[in-house]
């Protein structure tokens, strides 16, 4: 006779599960409510504040009233340029880390090193580098070189090519992975018809990749967007009368504009509507970012 | 031997190791001319390998070795002086799962043509006609060049590969267990694909399925642990084989 399963399991152990799954459930249930909490808050306290002339004017009265106009039109350039500077980069040293670097290699281990030492990284640092890398040396190195004295000064493209390193890490990790994922049977495939590594990458590979690289993409904007401690040295401001016109001009952020707003300005109390009307922007524009970026992610894997 | 059949493709002690493990041991045959030739042997007796090693398909391994020669027409193919790309445009090869590249049935036929150089579109659609032709696959997929290969059924995709693999018009075709994922009708449509190709094509083929090298190969060669045992008539092979090991296998008595 076998006796049933659910009775050879002394009772103590049946109620250590029990409590096992509860207290996982449990916390599982506390994630959504704390991200619910926060959402609620800001929409709850700033929802009435999000209106057109909000997002479309400048802050009047030192900040304390108007909208975030050139604060959203300088967080989008500036994601736009970080893009521009980092993907390729990024998209690089992952088709050179997954298709040509031979994996035990000293060289791609150190590559590899890097890139995860550049993901643990404090955002700060990012922030030092980019004014003693890019301001200080490069900048008035290129100021130097033409006789100008437009670059070595913070402004949105050094910031943007600090935000670059920063999100670099996502891009090469998003990469790389989707990289892995296209079978090695299509690969040799490829190479059995004739074609060289190099026509395998982009005839076959990037193809089947363009998912992952617009994942990662979209990723390190959404990261990037929410960055403020890495661009408080390297060109943001405070406050601005147009928007920046040239990339070498200083720019206003959303992240930053909510710094100031909470600890800068005469009188706080009188912007805390601004604030919730502000972070709620900050986080829709973020949750569209990684919004689009699960959207992608599912068409493409249905193809 | 099938000594009218000028010889294709000859091994002389050719070694194979992957880092410190050694796959082929002193493997020394002729492969003939516009014949189909088959391995069989269990798994990880090397007969992968030594068919991955006639288009070098092994380079892309890393750590891999081989010593002895590889001789194709003549030439030692691991050679420092060959280009492996025009190696691998001569000898075509067809992979166990049917792998069509996620494109139309017209451009998985036309990847390799396009690859350096341009081809006029009137080229290009006889060739995609012509190819399809060959592997029988035309009639069933004439109307519907231009939808995704990955629409095809198995049997179809395993087809659509050797057409892709013959449009680019090789002298030789390997075959690594074409047939392993497909069903009885299917294998059947590809092994009499294979007796029709013979005739223009040196075809090389690894299998699992003893039936089958018995059914469509002109000779036989007998891998065991790296080694090849036995090399021969296909008929010789399956009814006086000179090894006991070959014996042993066919019969089923081995282990």
């Amino acid at each position: 006779m076998m006796p049933n399963a659910a009775h050879s399991v002394p009772l103590p152990k049946r109620l250590l599960g029990f409590f096992a799954v509860l207290i996982a459930a449990t916390a599982a249930f506390a994630v959504i409510g704390v991200i619910l909490g926060m959402v609620g808050t800001f929409v709850f306290n700033g929802g009435s504040g999000v209106t057109w002339t909000f997002l479309s004017e400048f802050p009047r009265n030192s900040n304390t009233e108007g909208g975030i106009w050139p604060a959203l039109a300088g967080t989008t350039f500036l994601v736009l340029l970080m893009t521009i500077l980092g993907v390729p980069i990024g998209t690089a040293t992952a088709i050179y880390l997954s298709e040509f670097a031979r994996q035990d290699s000293w060289f791609a281990r150190s590559v590899r090193f890097a890139v995860n030492t550049l993901a643990g990284v404090p955002s700060i640092v990012f922030g030092l580098f980019g004014v003693g890398f890019f301001v200080q040396f490069m900048g008035s190195g290129i100021d130097g070189f033409l006789g100008t004295s437009s670059f070595g000064d913070g402004s949105l493209i050094w910031a943007s090519a600090t935000l670059a390193v920063l999100t670099l890490p996502v891009v090469i990790v998003s990469v790389e992975e989707s990289l892995r994922t296209v079978p090695r049977d299509l690969r040799e495939a490829s190479l059995a018809l004739g074609a060289t590594r190099w026509q395998t990458i982009t005839k076959v590979v990037l193809p089947n990749a363009v998912t992952g690289i617009l994942t990662g993409s979209i990723l390190a904007v959404g990261r990037g967007a929410g960055e403020v401690a890495a661009i408080i040295f390297v060109g943001v401001t405070y406050s601005s009368e147009s928007l920046p016109s040239a990339v070498t001009e200083k720019f206003m952020h959303l992240g930053y504009h909510l710094f100031v707003l909470s600890t800068q300005s005469p009188d706080v109390d009188k912007t805390l509507p601004l604030q919730y009307a502000t972070t709620l922007v900050l986080l829709g524009l973020t949750f569209l970012l990684n919004l689009t970026a699960i959207l992608i992610r599912s068409r493409l894997r249905k193809r | 031997m099938a000594k009218e059949h000028t010889v294709k493709i000859e091994a002389h002690d050719f070694n194979f190791h992957y880092g410190a493990k050694q796959a082929l041991f002193n493997i020394n045959l002729s492969i003939p001319e516009r014949r189909v030739t088959a391995f069989i042997g269990p798994s990880g007796c090397g007969k992968s390998t030594f068919l991955r090693s006639i288009n070098r398909m092994n380079d892309l391994i890393d750590g891999t070795r081989v010593e002895g020669h590889m001789v194709v027409d003549g030439t030692d193919v691991y050679d420092k002086d060959v280009d492996v790309v025009t190696l691998r445009r001569r000898i075509g090869m067809v992979f166990q799962k049917s792998i069509p590249f996620p494109k139309s049935i017209f451009e998985n036929i036309t990847y390799g043509l396009t690859l350096n150089k341009k081809v006029s579109k009137s080229d290009l659609e006889e060739v995609v006609e012509t190819s399809l032709r060959k592997s029988a696959l035309w009639e069933e997929v004439k109307d519907r060049l231009h939808n995704s290969a990955l629409s095809l059924s198995g049997g179809q995709q395993q087809r659509l590969c050797i057409a892709r693999a013959v449009a680019i018009n090789p002298e030789i075709l390997l075959m690594d267990e074409p047939c392993s994922a497909l069903d009885p009708i299917s294998t059947g449509k590809v092994e009499e694909l294979i007796a029709e190709l013979k005739d223009t094509y040196t075809i090389v083929l690894v299998t699992h399925n003893m039936q089958q090298a018995g059914r469509i190969s002109d000779q036989t060669g007998f891998f065991l642990m790296g080694s090849l045992i036995e090399f021969d008539r296909t008929r010789t092979i399956f009814t006086s084989p000179a090894m006991k090991e070959t014996e042993d296998y066919i019969t089923g008595r081995f282990g």
